[in-house]
């Protein structure tokens, strides 16, 4: 799926690094733990989190996340839109809840990794 | 190629810029992405535990054919017991990382998971010492 069906069916805003959005995503993991996310191995994956700092976006540019959901209404940054442009990161601000989000994906053919 | 950089303990906006840098270069060098992404995770897991919980830091990476090895030296508490530190799930750490997304007790045991080597030492009441090498 590309990204920006992603942000179609979660009924997100995309906030950074729009020259992404044809890229293809195939995974989503979704946690509020940085160090769970860095435990992933896998890839074209999908970051559901209701975790709004710049660490978020570092964890995604160390586990070569290409592309953040930010659940629950929680606001981003400008530094986490600055970070995530410099990094070629989507970020998707959506309203609502991790596991409505989570769900929608899924039913949708995006897979979980475990 | 040598490349160094200080940490500033409690200082979690900068957390990571080390790990970013050496990121930038091995993608220049057109290392494999596989290992570069095992060589950020760890040095950015070790950059966070000394962003919270030692004063200051510094990072050594040594970029050379065979392997990269990254030194991180802190000022700090120390570690009393680290073979408690090494187990999944054991943490210290404050309020403050936790709501940062870290101090799960994941760090160590995930530098570990993913280094060829990985070495620790800590004297409690000066700092601790961690030496991660990847062969490439």
């Amino acid at each position: 799926m590309k990204i920006r069906e992603v942000a179609d069916i979660v009924q997100g805003v995309v906030l950074s690094a729009d020259d992404m959005l044809d890229h293809e995503v195939e995974f989503a993991f979704a946690s509020d733990l940085m160090s769970d996310v860095l435990t992933i191995p896998t890839e074209k994956l999908v970051l559901i989190t209701g975790l709004s700092n710049i660490q978020t976006v570092r964890t995604a540019e160390m586990a070569d996340v290409q592309c953040v959901v930010v659940v629950r209404n929680k606001k981003v940054t400008n530094e986490m839109v600055e970070l995530a442009n410099e990094n070629h990161i989507v970020i998707i601000e959506c309203s609502s809840s991790m596991f409505k989000t989570s769900g929608l994906l899924y039913q949708n053919g995006i897979k979980p990794i475990y | 190629m040598q490349l160094e950089y200080s940490i500033e303990g409690g200082d979690f906006s900068h957390a990571g810029f080390a790990s970013s840098q050496v990121k930038r270069v091995l993608k220049q060098l057109n290392v494999d992405p596989k290992l570069i992404k095992r060589v950020v995770v760890c040095l950015y897991e070790a950059e966070v535990n000394v962003v919270a919980h030692a004063y200051s830091g510094i990072i050594h990476v040594l970029i050379n054919t065979n392997e990269i090895v990254m030194k991180l030296a802190d000022k700090g508490p120390g570690i009393p017991d680290i073979s408690l530190a090494m187990q999944k799930g054991y943490s210290t750490a404050s309020d403050k990382v936790r709501e940062m997304g870290f101090g799960a007790g994941m760090g160590l045991p995930n530098i570990q998971h993913n280094a060829d080597d990985f070495k620790i030492s800590s004297n409690v009441g000066e700092g601790t010492n961690l030496e991660i090498t990847i062969k490439l």
